[in-house]
């Protein structure tokens, strides 16, 4: 796996449906909430690729998000009525005062067996989330088996020992089927610039709710409406004409 | 007298001003201190506390010496006091005032016989009613058995204050009519406690006891097959104060290790002061916890931890309002449709309303914004939001959300929210708040409506 990493030709291209690292950090402006959506949507996805569906009535795992003062004050709060069905009851919101408070509340949130996943949102490059602290985050996430998704807000590109590193920021939607003038299904456009299992590149990704729709952004030129295609054609489709 | 008049009697006359605030505050005080002896107490003003020793005496070593206990402990704080432990409060009040000395009065004694001696005043009847008993010659206690109830009840009929009948206080005396003063329902939470030879001083010790006192708790539990949700940690210091922790769980518990985690840093701030000298820990609130299998998997700690658990730790260091989940609620107004309860409790509402569109996110206070849009009611175009102007290239709306009125004041002006989509994709839920000319808002003239950003889309 070392090696594959060290060779960024050999290494895979990442698409939606192939399995996501336990740590994974998203670099987002505040003034969106395409952080916390991308979170959500890649979050499913990779619950998705390991195969569990959260609609079934079998799995009670609660999901856990934790949000430091700022974060609140300058994104707001999840709001219950917008979230995908699937998760409005399993919803877990832990607001902490601190930076400090909140890594804490994330390392004993990625402890607890009965999470399936942990979201974070921690706004800009504070003292407290250094290099040590987010290995401990990555150790526990790792160990435990439970994924963490932290939300940088504002943040620069900092030293972590996250195993994905996502930056986006929210695009244009393709128009929406029923009304042209209304905003369609949810955009970002986001670049993977640290993995260590994948190759970093650039996505559009684009959740239907049903799965999460990942093109590569010079295939998305082609205007498809609001038809998601299936899962990968745009990697694909760039691999044929590489190879 | 006056202080003039007593100073030309006696000139060495020494005098100190009454403090009676302070007074209060330091039997306050005393009042917890001295739950020491027994889980509940209560104040007597204005120079007395009750406190309930049921099922605690053998603690330390029975009723007499609890009491020298007591008298030394008291003592040494430089406090005269008179002790008496009886099976009611009033008749504890009469042997402390006007019985021996260190009275034990036990419940299987005779109570009336005992008190028939003390003066009518152990009553804690008014000062008036005590001038008319003695002006009718009622000067023991024992005087009332003799005239009879029916008596008593004629006379005194039109005196409904307990201080100011003999006999409602004669009936509380013998335990025969219940005083407020007294836990009606009387449940025993179980109590472990150490005394401790020498005081502490250091953490490490404390951490010991502690350690100690979660393990015969939980033995106890055990016993009665029962999980704590509070737990309350007494730590008492040689110099007379009283520290109390509390602690409450998200779900019933008896795990010694979980308990002693929870309380190492609730104790992180207690000042031991010269020693801690007793500590005792007390679950007043239990709940039904059968006993189940030991965990046999080789390694809980590879396991990860349960919600529960998870919870606890998290409340216990960032408080309990922190942690929380959504809730819906009926109604339509959007920061109204969402409540918040604790992680654990049970859903209140079966069925949610269903929207058109919701934000993910929702700002707690909306915040006001500048729009550029064709008056009174068109699709807005621009706006300004913290510094930054967003082109709005597509709009959907309005969604109009008329304000509640039957909770709402007359004044409130209705909502039309537009779903907006900014040059940049960014996605955002903004409503103008009433229409021009509606009759309504502050000034109910219906001015210019304001513009508000309360939700951010995916």
């Amino acid at each position: 796996m070392n090696q594959i990493a060290l060779n960024p030709d050999l290494a895979a291209r990442w698409r939606s449906g192939l399995p996501l690292a336990r740590h994974n950090e998203i670099f987002a402006s505040s003034a969106e909430a395409g952080g916390a959506a991308m979170a959500l949507a890649l979050a499913l996805d990779g619950m998705r690729a390991e195969g569990t569906d959260l609609n079934s009535s079998h799995d009670a795992r609660n999901i856990l998000w934790v949000q430091d003062k700022a974060a609140i004050r300058l994104a707001g709060r999840p709001y219950r009525p917008g979230f995908p069905p699937e998760l409005r009851a399993r919803l877990i919101h832990v607001a902490a005062k601190t930076p400090e408070d909140a890594l804490f509340a994330l390392e004993e949130g990625l402890r607890c067996r009965d999470l399936a996943f942990v979201i974070g949102e921690i706004t800009g490059n504070p003292k407290a989330l250094g290099f040590t602290v987010s290995r401990r985050l990555s150790v526990a996430a790792e160990k435990h088996g439970v994924p963490l998704f932290l939300i940088r807000l504002d943040a620069r590109r900092d030293l972590s020992s996250a195993r994905m590193r996502w930056e986006m920021h929210s695009i244009a939607s393709p128009p929406s089927c029923w009304n042209a003038a209304a905003p369609g299904t949810a955009s970002w456009q986001a670049e993977l610039f640290r993995a260590r299992a994948y190759r970093q590149g650039e996505w559009i990704l684009r959740d239907d709710g049903k799965h999460l729709a990942a093109h590569s952004p010079a295939a998305a030129q082609k205007d498809h409406g609001d038809l998601a295609d299936a899962s990968g054609d745009g990697s694909l489709a760039q691999k044929s004409t590489s190879a | 007298m006056l202080l003039a008049d007593a100073r030309s009697l006696c000139p060495h006359l020494r005098t100190a001003p009454s403090d009676p605030l302070g007074d209060l505050a330091f039997l306050e005080n005393l009042a917890v201190w001295a739950r020491r002896w027994g889980p509940w107490s209560a104040l007597d003003p204005p120079d007395g506390v009750l406190v309930d020793v049921t099922e605690v005496a053998h603690l330390f070593g029975g009723e007499k010496a609890m009491l020298e206990e007591a008298q030394t402990v008291l003592g040494r704080q430089g406090l005269a006091a008179r002790l008496a432990i009886a099976p009611t409060a009033g008749a504890a009040w009469a042997l402390a005032h006007f019985g021996p000395e260190r009275a034990v009065l036990r419940a299987e004694d005779d109570g009336a016989q005992r008190l028939s001696t003390l003066p009518v005043a152990a009553l804690r009847l008014d000062p008036d009613i005590l001038l008319l008993l003695r002006r009718l010659g009622l000067k023991r206690i024992g005087n009332l058995y003799d005239i009879g109830r029916d008596t008593l009840q004629r006379r005194f009929r039109t005196h409904r204050a307990p201080a100011s009948n003999p006999l409602v206080r004669l009936d509380q005396l013998l335990g025969r009519v219940p005083e407020p003063l007294l836990p009606v329902a009387v449940t025993h939470a179980p109590l472990v406690q150490r005394r401790l030879m020498e005081p502490l001083r250091h953490r490490s010790l404390l951490d010991r006891v502690v350690e100690d006192l979660a393990e015969d708790m939980v033995r106890e539990l055990e016993g009665r097959s029962e999980g704590a949700r509070m737990l309350e940690l007494g730590l008492w210091r040689v110099d007379g104060e009283a520290v109390i922790r509390q602690l409450e769980m998200a779900a019933a518990t008896r795990d010694p290790a979980h308990i002693i985690r929870l309380f190492g840093r609730k104790l992180d701030d207690v000042d031991a002061g010269f020693g801690i000298e007793l500590v005792r820990l007390r679950a007043p609130w239990c709940e039904t916890l059968p006993l189940s299998q030991a965990d046999f998997e080789a390694a809980v700690e590879n396991h990860g931890t349960g919600l529960a658990a998870c919870i606890d730790r998290l409340t216990v260091r960032l408080g309990k309002h922190a942690v929380r989940r959504p809730d819906p609620h009926a109604s339509h107004l959007p920061e109204r449709a969402q409540t918040w309860r604790g992680p654990l409790d049970k859903a209140v509402l079966q069925e949610e309303f269903a929207f058109h569109a919701r934000p993910l996110k929702l700002l707690d206070r909306p915040e006001e914004i500048a729009v550029l849009y064709a008056t009174p009611d068109g699709l807005p175009r621009r706006f300004r939001w913290r510094g930054a102007v967003h082109e709005i290239l597509r709009v959907e709306g309005p969604e109009r959300i008329a304000p509640e009125w039957w909770r709402e004041r007359s004044s409130a002006r209705l909502r039309d929210y537009y779903r907006i989509e900014d040059g940049q994709g960014r996605r955002y839920w903004i409503y103008r708040h009433g229409v021009m000319g509606d009759g309504r808002g502050q000034d109910r003239q219906g001015s210019a409506p304001q513009w508000y950003l309360q939700g951010l889309f995916a």
